[in-house]
């Protein structure tokens, strides 16, 4: 039997992952091929902080080497950017014109960093963060030069930020919020991490506002600006303000798209039944998520549909957070900043700097957000996932999984 | 370091202290051991003066300036004493213009010395000409006063301390003297062990330690004195127990008695009263025994009672009916409750009587008193009672109150009626030395008095003997000696009401104003010619002491011959009459008030201080545990506890000394200390919400020892407790803002605790959790307001947790905290910080819910043994493995905890608990 054709632009962890689920349960079904516009086989990108850091080496963080592909038959095309696809014949086309035809296509092209409309963006020195490339710039600008800057306060640029730091260099992080992580962490957490970094010797700049890069004559860039008009010295800018789903060549080919390629429960996107979609490029009833743990999921269904077995539907997922910076323990999950019909139960401990926060509505847990001791992260995760009713454990569930059963019963008006 | 001797300034029992003071500062007392009403002993309340009188409680609690107040409940403003003066001589002046000299009213103290009160009285009968003057003494020892002077003739104790040592019967009634005069009791302890035959009788509603230790213990109900004694009476005639020459001779109205009692047999007597017939037989027969000296003790029990006059009366109606009076080992002997009762009495500080002894319905009196004083005349209109008087203030009628050296808002009952005069009158004065104290809440003008260890002058105590109060230190601030503060107002109304005269007050010294009060006394019953404050320096003396005299009299009437027209005593004939407010089927339970072993009054004094506190912590409401059951309530349950007057909220406890269907409230609880607000909003006022102002006819003593009240479980879901150990200079002035929030929750009482350091105790509780920020202030007062707490938050369950904990002494220690919604934790988490236990090992578990400790901790439990500190754990296992007789193993124990061999106020509850561990043996 002639063996249906998957084309996979992108090689990167949530499309690889919808593979390695495709082969356990259809591993014959199809020919694949796989287009990768990095010149490397599929690798860790959540590892690169530590890779930055120095406490791991790129080759540690390879998650499928060229040999795994080969193994399953995967026809990998590396450093090949797709330019184009022909819907109506089926046909894929890359940038130096190699071309593939096929029957289910993956659009796995995941999200590209936001970088801020302001002058100098273009400057020598002025980076994204986002790959390999973008590390090994940043490992050798430490070894040249001084000043640091990061902008973006976010869990990417605390940890670029980081890695800067133990690289030797002064690091200055420039963020518009308030506080730190404003998307997985309340004011008080927040407060709490930036006191942290702070004692590991970071400077934060927060409600700061970039308003140019300044150049140098050499073309590098040499400072940030900012809208009151206060400049502070870069060598090295970091922008880390976020990234956008990477929809340039699904909108080329007409898929439709908002905020994302968008998909259905079963990842397809709603343009083209043939073609799916995961990932960061991937908008599901609105969400593109950037985490990883929501796109195995979208992975595990999209290969059930894909291997025409049929039976997965993606319906969303709760995210959590952690900050891979060594020593600096947190977590959120869910509505964590809470609001209308939510109530907070807090627990402060300045002595052991311990912060946890968790938000409840119609007594189930929605929220977290925890700082300094995440033991207990992954049970409230789970009883948030599982959305059970907690009233009864309630007086005792900030304490964590290993308080919250106990005889003594309490009384509470 | 300099001593000073002088005088304890609690109760009547009058001990002699020696202070040790360095330059201004008192640094230790110790029991003045010449002294013969306690020969060097002190109890715990005597022994902590000196911690009372340290310079961080002093600036804190102290009045230390004249105040002025611009209007009702305005901050107080500093004034000059000139200033102050003026503006009260001011007032003063012109009510007595405008509305005569009735529309003004003094309520003074029994804890003022006798030259403060002698120039009070001076200044209300012979300068304004009004008798509207009467002390706290009122609440406190007026029946007995009427009962001795309707039978004996005279308001004299005729006995003394020493006759314990010859009496084969005590029998004490309406007292615990082991609590409230723990010197005097450790004389009986000292003659019972000296005597083993000598029988203790003790008549209380309440098994109080007093009672426990008793040979024979009469539970009788409340009020039911008069008919007891008219059946032990009964009894001792049917008996041949009476003494029939003893009568003939030296009484009359026996007949009329006999005709009285034989009404009252003792199977009726002993159904009225509650108790078995043969324990009222045994009574009578050891009261009567002949060859026998039999030695009465009574206090409160029949002092505070609609019935005072007839209770003390047909006590007194025993001993002259058996002959046991007058000779050692015999005789009524009334103890009184202030250090100076008696000397008030003297000089005729009340508003029926004049001084020395007089009477002011005496016209021959009254001009003797003019003839002494300079004046045309003294009023003869009696003056208004401590009661009348408030409500004659709450009737516009008295315009002008000075009160001084004592706290009405706290100590009157039916505070309602006491907060409306002091809302309605026009001027009130209050003269105090502690700012502290609720009534200087009311006052418009507040002055700063000396207190013990600063005052000059005499006490008299309850033996009729005279000691010296002398100061250690000089007056702190502004404050001034009482007697000063009166003359140089007394001068300053004179210029006014008679200028041009003479003035009635030429005093520089307390010792002028003592001399003109002696030369009153003489050829009176209590002469004191005989006597001079060296004289008195060098032993105190008992009174009578004529001129010519070289010892005072020991004991009276010892010739038989009674100080009425015809020298003979009079048996005074009184039927029974039950409390003025029986309990019916809506006020179903005898609310009754009483001490505490390690407080004093309305605690302005000992209520400085924590390690008082050991003993009992905070208020509640003692009951019966049937009676619990019964209303299904459990040991710390909040109740409202509601009498036709008022009501308030506090925690009930199970008692073994309370009997059924009665109820036991400390009367020092006032609203310092124990507050809340009703459901209409209004601020509870301490235990004195509920007590009545019924009083007795003839001695308008109030009955403050019973009250018909309802007690209701308070269903208040949400509750808090905050404890934190604060600097010295810091946690009195933290208890009076507290104070001031305590209106703010359905219930709430604030103390303090802590042997070694300044701790603040609140408690509330709450239909609903109250406002963040009240809660936020209370953490703040307590120490707990910074970022750096320990802090669990629970807003929509109301929890609300929030600690602070800190390295004293290489050990992390909890220092503060608040509970607030569920406060179970307070088992495990008040220990903790109590006995400074290590707190390292809890962490943020600190804040965890529920009564079961997520590190086990063992609590040091409740103190017994104050000088000690040895609490009822350590006792029972310093018994473990203990054999022998109850006397051997208490002695084990002295020998091993110390407990009870310092100033031995806890040697009967340490007994007691032995005899338990013996008896679950």
């Amino acid at each position: 039997m002639k063996r249906m054709k998957l084309v996979m632009v992108g090689n990167g962890m949530a499309g690889v992952r919808t593979l390695e689920e495709l082969l356990k349960i259809a591993p014959d079904l199809y020919d694949i091929t796989v287009f990768g516009a990095e010149p490397h086989p599929n690798y860790n990108r959540i590892m690169l902080s530590p890779v930055l850091a120095g406490e791991q080496t790129l080759d540690e963080i390879v998650l499928n080497p060229l040999s795994w592909y080969a193994e399953h038959g995967i026809t990998l095309h590396l450093g090949k950017k797709v330019v184009d696809v022909d819907r109506r014949r089926r046909i894929v086309r890359a940038e130096d014109g190699t071309e593939e035809t096929y029957d289910r296509l993956l659009i796995t092209t995941g999200s590209n960093p936001f970088i801020l409309p302001v002058p100098g963006k273009d400057l020598d020195g002025v980076i994204a963060y986002r790959d390999i490339a973008d590390t090994n710039t940043m490992i050798e600008a430490a070894t040249k030069y001084r000043h640091a800057v990061v902008i973006g306060g976010g869990l990417l640029g605390l940890e670029a930020a980081n890695g800067l730091l133990l690289r030797g260099m002064q690091v200055t992080v420039v963020h518009v919020g308030q506080w730190l992580l404003e998307r997985q962490l309340d004011d008080t957490a927040g407060d709490l991490l930036r006191k942290t970094l702070e004692a590991k010797g970071l400077k934060f700049l927060l409600s700061a506002h970039t308003q140019a890069l300044v150049g140098g004559d050499d073309g590098r860039v040499k400072a940030v600006q900012f809208k009151d008009g206060t400049e502070i010295p870069a060598d090295l800018v970091v922008m880390a303000a976020g990234v956008r789903p990477n929809t340039e060549l699904a909108e080329k080919i007409g898929l439709h798209c908002s905020r994302g390629i968008v998909v259905t429960d079963t990842m397809q996107t709603i343009t083209d039944p043939r073609i799916y979609s995961v990932g960061e490029c991937a908008a599901h009833r609105g969400i593109a998520y950037g985490l990883v743990a929501p796109l195995f999921e979208q992975g595990k269904v999209c290969a059930t549909h894909l291997a025409e077995s049929g039976i997965g539907r993606y319906l969303g997922s709760q995210t959590s957070t952690k900050l891979k910076v060594t020593g600096i323990d947190l977590f959120s999950a869910g509505d964590f900043m809470g609001g209308e019909g939510c109530e907070e139960i807090v627990l402060n401990d300045p002595y052991d700097g311990v912060y946890k926060k968790l938000v409840i509505k119609d007594d189930q847990l929605v929220g977290a957000c925890i700082y300094g001791d995440t033991v207990d992260g992954s049970w409230y995760f789970r009883l948030l996932k599982e959305a059970r009713k907690i009233d009864g454990i309630r007086d005792r569930l900030i304490f964590g999984e290993s308080r919250a059963d106990t005889d003594d019963t309490t009384t509470t008006p | 370091m300099t001593e000073t001797r002088s005088t304890c300034p609690y109760c009547g029992v009058g001990c002699g202290v020696v202070i040790e003071s360095h330059g201004a500062q008192i640094t230790g007392v110790r029991g003045d051991p010449d002294h013969p009403a306690n020969f060097g002993r002190l109890c715990t309340k005597g022994s902590t003066l000196h911690h009372t009188a340290t310079a961080p409680i002093t600036l804190q609690s102290r009045l230390l300036q004249p105040s002025h107040r611009a209007s009702r409940r305005a901050t107080p403003r500093p004034v000059s004493w000139d200033t102050a003066l003026e503006l009260a001589a001011g007032h003063f002046a012109r009510v007595v213009r405008d509305h005569g000299p009735d529309a003004v009213g003094f309520y003074i103290s029994g804890q003022l010395l006798t030259e403060d009160y002698y120039v009070f009285n001076k200044l209300a009968k012979g300068l304004i000409g009004t008798n509207n003057i009467d002390t706290n003494s009122r609440l406190c020892m007026s029946s007995a006063v009427a009962g001795y002077k309707a039978t004996l003739g005279a308001d004299a104790p005729p006995a003394c301390y020493d006759d314990l040592k010859d009496c084969t019967t005590l029998f004490i009634t309406g007292s615990n003297t082991a609590w409230a005069h723990p010197i005097l009791y450790r004389r009986i302890e000292d003659a019972r062990v000296a005597n083993p035959s000598m029988k203790v009788i003790v008549v209380d509603p309440r098994r109080t330690d007093t009672a426990g230790a008793a040979d024979l213990h009469l539970p009788i109900l409340p009020g039911t004195d008069v008919a007891l004694y008219h059946g032990m009476l009964h009894v001792m005639l049917s008996e041949g127990l009476v003494d029939p020459e003893y009568i003939a001779a030296h009484t009359n109205g026996f007949e009329t008695l006999r005709e009285r009692v034989l009404g009252y047999p003792p199977h009726e007597v002993a159904r009225t009263c509650g108790i078995p017939e043969a324990d009222l037989v045994q009574a009578a027969r050891w009261f009567g025994a002949p060859f026998g000296r039999t030695m009465s003790m009574y206090c409160q029990g029949l002092n505070q009672s609609s019935r005072g006059t007839a209770k003390n009366a047909t006590l007194v109606n025993l001993h002259l009916a058996t002959g046991q009076i007058g000779k050692p080992g015999a005789g009524p002997f009334s103890l009184t409750g202030q250090p100076n009762a008696m000397g008030g009495r003297e000089v005729g500080g009340m508003a029926n009587l004049l001084g020395a002894h007089r009477d002011l319905a005496n016209p021959e009196h009254r001009a003797e008193v003019a003839r002494l004083w300079g004046v045309d005349s003294v009023p003869a209109t009696p003056g208004k009672t401590a009661v009348d008087m408030f409500q004659a203030a709450a009737d516009g009628e008295i315009k002008a109150l000075w009160i001084s050296c004592t706290n009405p808002a706290q100590s009157m009952p039916d505070q309602n009626l006491v907060r409306r005069a002091l809302e309605r009158a026009e001027f009130v004065v209050v003269q105090e030395a502690f700012g502290t104290t609720v009534t200087c809440d009311y006052g418009d003008l507040l002055l700063p008095a000396t207190t013990w260890g600063e005052k000059d002058g005499t006490v008299t105590n309850s033996e009729r003997r005279i000691s010296r109060v002398r100061p250690a230190v000089s007056a702190p601030g502004a404050a001034r000696h009482d007697w000063a503060t009166v003359c140089d107002f007394a001068r300053r109304l004179e210029s006014r009401l008679r200028p041009g005269q003479p003035t009635l007050f030429p005093y520089d010294t307390p010792e002028q104003v003592w001399n003109e009060h002696r030369e009153s006394t003489r050829g009176r019953d209590l002469d004191i010619t005989g006597l001079t404050y060296a004289r008195i320096e060098a032993t105190p003396e008992q009174w009578p002491f004529p001129e010519g005299a070289t010892a005072g009299r020991v004991r009276l009437y010892e010739d038989g011959v009674f100080p009425t027209a015809d020298g003979r005593a009079k048996f005074h004939d009184a039927a029974y009459e039950p409390v003025a407010e029986p309990r019916d089927a809506r006020f179903p339970f005898s609310l009754n008030t009483g001490r505490l072993r390690d407080q004093w009054h309305g605690m302005s004094r000992t209520g400085t201080i924590g390690r008082l506190f050991g003993h009992v912590p905070e208020p509640a409401i003692e009951m019966n545990a049937g009676d619990l059951a019964r209303l299904q309530l459990a040991g710390g349950d909040l109740v409202h506890v509601t009498s036709r007057r008022g009501t308030l909220i506090l925690p009930v406890v199970a008692s073994e000394q309370v009997a059924v269907s009665q109820a036991f409230v400390a009367m020092h609880w006032g609203e310092e200390f124990l507050s809340g607000s009703t459901s209409n909003g209004v601020k509870v006022q301490g235990v004195n919400v509920v007590t009545t102002p019924a009083y007795c006819p003839t001695s308008k003593q109030p009955e403050l020892k019973h009250a018909a009240v309802k007690v209701l479980k308070a269903e208040l879901p949400w509750r808090m407790l905050g404890m934190a150990w604060l600097p010295e200079a810091e946690a009195i002035a933290a208890r009076r803002e507290l104070k001031s929030l305590m209106g703010a929750f359905a219930f709430s009482s604030c103390v303090p605790f802590g042997r070694d350091r300044a701790g603040v105790l609140f408690r509330a509780a709450a239909y609903e959790a109250p406002p963040d920020e009240l809660l936020q202030r209370i953490e703040r007062l307590l120490g707990l307001g910074g970022r750096d707490v320990l802090h669990y938050v629970d807003k929509r369950r109301g929890q609300r947790r929030t600690m602070r904990l800190a390295e004293v002494n290489d050990q992390t220690q909890l220092e503060g905290f608040v509970l607030g919604g569920d406060i179970s934790a307070e088992v495990w988490v008040r220990p903790l910080l109590q006995d400074q236990l290590p707190a390292q090992a809890y962490g943020r578990l600190l804040l965890l819910p529920g009564a079961k400790a997520p590190v086990a901790v063992k609590a040091r439990g409740r103190q017994v043994c104050t000088c000690f500190n040895v609490t009822e754990p350590d006792i029972q296992a310093g018994l473990g493995g203990c054999s022998g007789t109850a006397d051997q193993q208490f002695a084990h124990l002295q020998a091993t905890l110390k407990c009870g061999t310092n100033c031995g106020s806890c040697i009967p509850e340490v007994k007691r608990i032995v005899m338990m561990q013996l008896k679950a043996a």
